[in-house]
């Protein structure tokens, strides 16, 4: 699956995205666990949201191969 | 939608084309929120700003603002154009416009647009110091 980078979040891990196998059933609470672990420098972010789809995800959301995941740090627009 | 206009732009936003689309001859009051870039944070002199967005959900999520600020509040038009790219002090990065029969109903549209794009649509601002830079809102 690919992901989405953007913000500081692209520059944390310098790509514009980076593709991940997930197992079945994981869900955005997981892959979230899945990419801290991966970039602990994600940490210094004071929050992050994910998308699935261009639509802001819940936590309990369950990814399918197919989908188009980003994750979306705190926005600043305006 | 007819009585909607959103835009994402790498090019100078333009107040009179945002205007231009909300006018309508029933309507008794066109309110604009212009933002503007801001020469300073927190005494820091800023030198320039670069906005960056995930441009599909961005257009998504200000298509959504503005549908609710339509069923919300009893107002006939709105336009919301945000900026990409680096700006200067004093150049624009968002415009909304909202037109209404009745002025309180533009006021509390066009409030409720610019309140909630700060904290839904997926944009991001990055300030250039004369020391450094930073991305607003990302660290604690």
């Amino acid at each position: 699956m690919i992901i989405k980078l953007f913000g500081i979040v692209e520059e944390i891990i310098g790509e514009k995205e980076i593709r991940i196998s997930l197992k079945e059933n994981t869900s955005i609470l997981d892959l979230k666990a899945i990419l801290l672990e991966k970039y602990p420098n994600l940490k210094d972010i004071k929050a992050f949201a994910f998308a699935i789809n261009e639509t802001y995800a819940t936590d309990n959301e369950i990814l399918k191969e197919t989908d188009i995941v980003a994750i979306i740090p705190p926005v600043s627009g305006g | 939608m007819q009585n909607i206009d959103i835009a994402i732009s790498n090019k100078k936003l333009s107040v009179e084309d945002c205007s231009d689309f909300v006018k309508e001859p029933n309507c008794g009051a066109i309110n604009l929120f212009v933002g503007t870039v801001r020469n300073q944070t927190n005494k820091k002199e800023v030198t320039k700003l670069d906005f960056s967005s995930y441009e599909p959900m961005a257009l998504k999520e200000m298509q959504k603002i503005a549908e609710k600020a339509l069923d919300k509040f009893d107002i006939s038009k709105i336009a919301i154009h945000h900026f990409v790219g680096e700006l200067q002090i004093g150049e624009i990065p968002v415009i909304i416009a909202v037109s209404s029969a009745h002025r309180t109903a533009g006021f509390e549209a066009c409030q409720f647009a610019i309140d909630t794009l700060k904290e839904t649509v997926p944009i991001w601002k990055k300030e250039y110091f004369v020391d450094g830079s930073v991305w607003v809102n990302a660290t604690p």
